[in-house]
């Protein structure tokens, strides 16, 4: 591994500066539990490393204007140590839960986790149900994108050279509004999802569903946005006629491949199943409010 | 004196902490990877990328021009193997193969096979020279599956290789290595009388033995040939023979020092790395260290044989069966050798079979070739065996676990493969079962209970032992086995027991091939049987010698002294009256009565017990999912007599667990080039603690009467039923039935997509 070199800058510009320098592959590092691993077999050979946590503001949880604002390297286990945080959104919590073990979530952020790029990852479907958005630094300044523009496929973003994610902001869940998070996976933890299906419900007083987004992972080259989902949800209650539309729905929605963690009929399958559990999972949290 | 007498034992059957925890949980203990010399090189292994090639040239030049590669080696540098000494001593393994397994010779036979192998002064470097050997291939077409490699047409894997035991002496080369068949009876006739019969097929993959510790070893060869090898495997005289003969050297000039082993589970009864290391110790002047990656553990060692099992079993209405038979087809990898022969005498051995004849295939593939996993060979037969036993049970209405009654293996019964059992506990495993708890439990929907039952042969052979007595009192016990159960803990206690003395003051040590006499591989559940006869017997000679040197300071004959409770007595008045003198008395003086006192021991132990086990499992299957949840488990198993009971109840979990993992998701993904896709514990499943239940366990003991203590094998049996236990449970709880392995989600989900409709059409 010749000549690469590392820097732990403690300012966002510094960062940039450091991440745009160089003509090789620059990678910011967070929890480092994607990227170490990527660079001891090989598969990554980067230029420069930018260590980003030491920048004030990138670890943390902080609510501001009725909204979250999650620093990009803060690990998955400060979001279910923020009990507002995990009160308000247990479908998110419940995606960086399901990350690795205890250790590695200790370390693995969130925006690692969507920046790896992987369409199976488990904190991104939640985070895109609920419309987060991220704020990003580059070269040009500070721009602002949804969650769901930055994956364009496997292992690839829409960060320009340079770019990296600075913090998350959230929404705060509206009255009778919640979420939930399932995946797939053949054990019970220490796994990466066959399926993944995060769920965001808004409803009325009555049980009604007045809002919806369903995200799907793991089906297609990034998470998708079932809108014919959110259309079957939206102005019904969980019957079994609404249920049926969903599993269709999100069936419609997969454009699976077979591979060694799932074969395309399975994968399909499996993604209106987790659709039906996890809206069942967010109508009753949400009517509960 | 017998010990056979439990209710006398004092520290047999008890659970001290084991000599070897305190190292293991605090981070001390040495394993394979922990050894470092000074001037020490890294060695690295270039791999073949493909299935099957020919190897038209290699070119290490430019790698030996790399700054910082010490030496490279390649096949040039190991000797053929004249068929005379292809073969050491009792060990199984054929050396020929073995070396060509080591360090392909002419053709690679699997990807990730040896090519060459180089030791530079840093792990980074070495690597960067593995890209800098050049390697031309003429890529030949690859087979993977059992069934296609035994087709007429498939590719050869090697031309030398004419089937063993045919008549006529076939004159066609095949990848059919071997056919093994035994016979009992008349099939044809049983089958005539049987008012049902089931015939099925069953498929296994092939699996690792998934130890957490990678293969790993430092080689130093002096300029004169003296050799010392540090490794972690489960023999170190093992590795000592296979190395000299790979290499070309002298046993004598080889010392090879067991490290702690982090798990085997039969994979380490075989080399890899210590012949390549040699061979760039040799080269270099220096001493050379390998450790391997997780991704060389899965893509070049183990695993044990994918297979197909064909079942056929006749029954009377009232439950007996009137024959039975297997075809079982193993994969043996790139080398023959698959246990496919105790797939063909495990998966019957349970049952009293008035007729039956099993046919096994040794069949090679491109693929690893496979290493003794846990029971090799048994666990694959008996998926089939079992699983067709809880549908004939279906079928004939009759209680599997009744059905087993009825048909079981008792003392006095012929097994199809030849011995009459003696001093078996199958029948009493069956009557702990039905008086077990769990079976009272009721079930939930979708939920379902299988049983199953399993035998291991377990082994005996070749053991050595010494028992010191040290100058304050305390002994010292070393064994010849590395331990891979618990078993420095149980040498100690026998050795305690035998002298009376307290546990504590017993310390067992694993030799090396120099500190202590030939002792065969830590395999076959072979031990404590006979190590543990080896250690008692040498604790005996003990204590005959402390008598004489209790009689010597008495003035009085040996024969007049007795010795209990870790002290000489006169044995009688008529002996006359002295002071008892203890170990550390006799031991303090041991100068003015003759010298040290200690016994070695070799012994070529015979007369293992057979072990029996059976197995009740529930499971709630998702049919949404197709997901499997192992609910509760139980094994029962006949242990013979527990030394330590918690590392034999170690042991029944720990294969349940294995076994668990077999049945639900483990398995090789290959792609069409026959690469491997799945070198890696995150998409080679095997399971999580969060995926099992507490395992629990009942030790039957029915005491093996060639042992000492009583001892049978325990380590081995229970990883056999629980593919099929699992499989029952599955069928029980959705009514349909499994039939290849790994019963993962997708597998299952599609097996009730299929039944599904045919249901609804029913209805």
């Amino acid at each position: 591994m010749p000549n690469l070199s590392f820097t732990a800058p403690t300012t966002v510009d510094e960062a940039v500066r450091m991440l745009a320098g160089g003509a090789g592959l620059a990678k910011p590092l967070s929890g480092g539990t994607d990227l170490l691993v990527q660079l001891r077999s090989g598969r990554m050979r980067p230029e420069a490393i930018v260590d980003i946590k030491r920048i004030p503001g990138l670890i943390g949880i902080r609510e501001e204007a009725g909204e979250f604002v999650i620093g990009a390297a803060t690990p998955g286990v400060m979001l279910s140590a923020h009990k507002a945080f995990e009160h308000a959104w247990p479908g998110i919590v419940e995606g960086a839960d399901l990350i690795g073990s205890q250790q590695i979530q200790g370390r693995a952020s969130l925006a690692g986790n969507l920046c790896n790029a992987s369409p199976a990852a488990d904190s991104v479907p939640a985070m895109i149900a609920a419309r987060a958005t991220c704020v990003i630094a580059g070269p040009n300044g500070r721009r602002t994108a949804p969650v769901e523009a930055i994956v364009i496929g496997p292992g690839r973003t829409s960060l320009e050279k340079g770019e990296f994610i600075v913090e998350f902001h959230v929404p705060k869940p509206k009255p009778h509004q919640s979420d939930a998070y399932l995946r797939f996976i053949p054990r019970t933890e220490m796994d990466i999802a066959v399926v993944g299906c995060g769920v965001n419900v808004t409803l009325d007083g009555n049980g009604v569903c007045t809002d919806a987004r369903v995200v799907l992972g793991a089906v297609a080259p990034t998470q998708v946005i079932v809108e014919d989902a959110a259309k079957a949800l939206i102005g019904h209650r969980l019957d079994e006629i609404t249920n049926a539309a969903l599993d269709a729905a999100a069936q419609r929605a997969c454009k699976p491949i077979t591979d060694k963690r799932g074969t395309i009929e399975y994968r399909t399958k499996v993604a209106g199943v987790l659709a039906r559990r996890a809206a069942k999972l967010a109508f009753e949290r949400a009517g509960a409010r | 004196m017998s010990y056979l007498d439990k209710d006398a034992l004092k520290v047999v059957g008890t659970r001290p902490i084991r000599p070897d925890g305190v190292d293991k949980v605090t981070g001390r203990a040495n394993f394979g990877a922990d050894m470092t010399m000074p001037g020490m090189l890294w060695g690295k292994i270039k791999r073949s990328p493909h299935a099957h090639a020919r190897i038209v040239s290699i070119n290490t030049d430019k790698a030996l021009t790399l700054p910082g590669v010490k030496a490279v080696t390649t096949r040039a540098d190991f000797p053929d193997i004249p068929p005379e000494k292809r073969v050491l001593g009792a060990a199984p393994a054929n050396l020929w193969d073995l070396s060509r397994n080591c360090m392909a010779k002419g053709k690679v036979l699997y990807e990730g096979h040896a090519v060459a192998a180089v030791a530079a002064v840093s792990p980074a470097i070495a690597e960067q020279a593995l890209d800098l050997i050049e390697v031309e291939y003429e890529v030949l077409p690859h087979i993977m599956d059992v069934e296609a490699a035994m087709a007429p047409d498939a590719p050869i894997l090697h031309d030398d290789i004419f089937t063993a035991g045919i008549e006529p002496r076939p004159t066609k080369p095949s990848n059919i290595a071997k056919v093994v068949r035994f016979a009992k009876g008349d099939v044809e006739a049983g089958f005539r009388e049987a008012d049902v019969i089931i015939e099925r097929r069953y498929t296994t993959k092939p699996v690792h033995q998934a130890y957490i510790e990678p293969h790993a070893c430092l080689v130093s060869v002096a300029p004169d040939g003296q050799t010392t090898i540090w490794s972690s495997s489960q023999g170190q005289f093992m590795v000592r023979g296979y190395t000299s003969r790979i290499v070309g050297a002298d046993i004598a000039n080889i010392r090879a020092i067991p490290a702690e082993i982090g798990g085997g589970f039969g994979g380490k009864t075989i080399v890899y790395l210590e012949p390549l290391a040699y061979m760039l110790s040799k080269k270099s002047g220096r001493p050379v260290k390998m450790v391997m990656n997780r991704e060389e553990v899965f893509r070049a060692t183990g695993p044990t044989s994918g297979a197909v099992v064909e079942v056929k079993i006749g029954a009377k209405k009232d439950g007996r069966i009137t024959a039975a038979q297997t075809v079982l087809k193993y994969q043996s990898g790139a080398f023959p050798g698959s246990p496919v022969q105790q797939g063909c005498i495990c998966g019957l051995a349970v049952y009293d079979l008035p007729n039956a004849l099993t046919i096994g295939y040794d069949v090679l593939c491109n693929r690893p070739k496979v290493a003794a996993y846990r029971a090799p060979g048994a666990p694959i037969g008996s998926f089939g065996v079992e699983s067709a036993m809880d549908e004939l049970a279906h079928e004939l209405g009759i209680d599997p676990l009744k059905l087993r009654e009825i048909n079981g293996a008792k003392n006095g019964t012929k097994a199809a493969h030849g011995p009459t059992w003696v001093n078996i506990g199958y029948q009493q495993t069956l009557e702990a079962t039905k008086a077990h708890a769990h079976l009272k439990t009721s079930l939930g929907p979708n939920q379902g209970r299988g049983i199953a039952s399993g035998y291991w042969h377990n082994a005996g052979g070749e053991s050595s032992a010494a028992c010191h007595v040290n100058e304050d009192g305390t002994v010292t016990v070393t064994e010849g086995h590395p331990d891979i159960g618990g078993s420095r803990a149980s040498m100690a206690m026998m050795v305690a027991e035998v002298l009376g003395v307290p546990f504590e003051t017993v310390r067992p040590v694993v030799g090396d091939t120099t500190a202590i006499g030939f002792s065969a591989s830590t395999g076959g559940s072979r031990v404590t049987f006979a190590g543990g006869m080896a250690v008692t017997q040498a604790a005996q000679k003990v204590v005959e010698e402390l008598k004489k040197r209790a009689a010597i300071t008495w003035d009085i004959s040996p024969d007049a002294v007795e010795w209990k409770d870790g002290k000489a007595y006169p044995a009688g008045a008529n002996a006359g009256s002295f002071e008892p003198l203890d170990l550390t008395a006799i031991a303090g003086k041991s100068a003015r009565t003759g010298g040290p006192i200690s016994a070695e021991v070799q012994i070529n132990a015979q007369g293992q017990g057979p072990g029996f086990a059976t197995h009740i499992c529930d499971v709630e299957v998702d049919k949404e999912t197709g997901q499997v949840k192992i609910l509760r488990y139980t094994a029962i198993q006949d242990v013979g007599r527990a030394i330590h009971p918690s590392y034999v109840e170690g042991q029944m979990q720990g294969g349940v667990a294995q076994g668990v993992g077999w049945a639900l998701n483990e398995e090789y993904i290959y792609d069409k080039d026959g690469k491997l896709e799945n070198p890696g514990f995150l998409d080679y499943r095997v399971p999580v603690a969060s995926d099992m239940p507490m395992i629990e366990t009942v030790m039957v003991e029915v005491p093996n009467p060639r042992h000492p203590f009583g001892a049978r094998g325990v380590g081995e049996v229970p990883i056999v039923p629980p593919m099929a236990a699992v499989a029952n449970a599955i069928a029980d709880a959705i009514g349909v039935r499994l039939r290849d392995l790994p019963m993962s989600p997708p597998r299952v989900l599609a097996a009730l997509d299929q039944v599904e409709p045919m249901r609804q059409a029913a209805e």
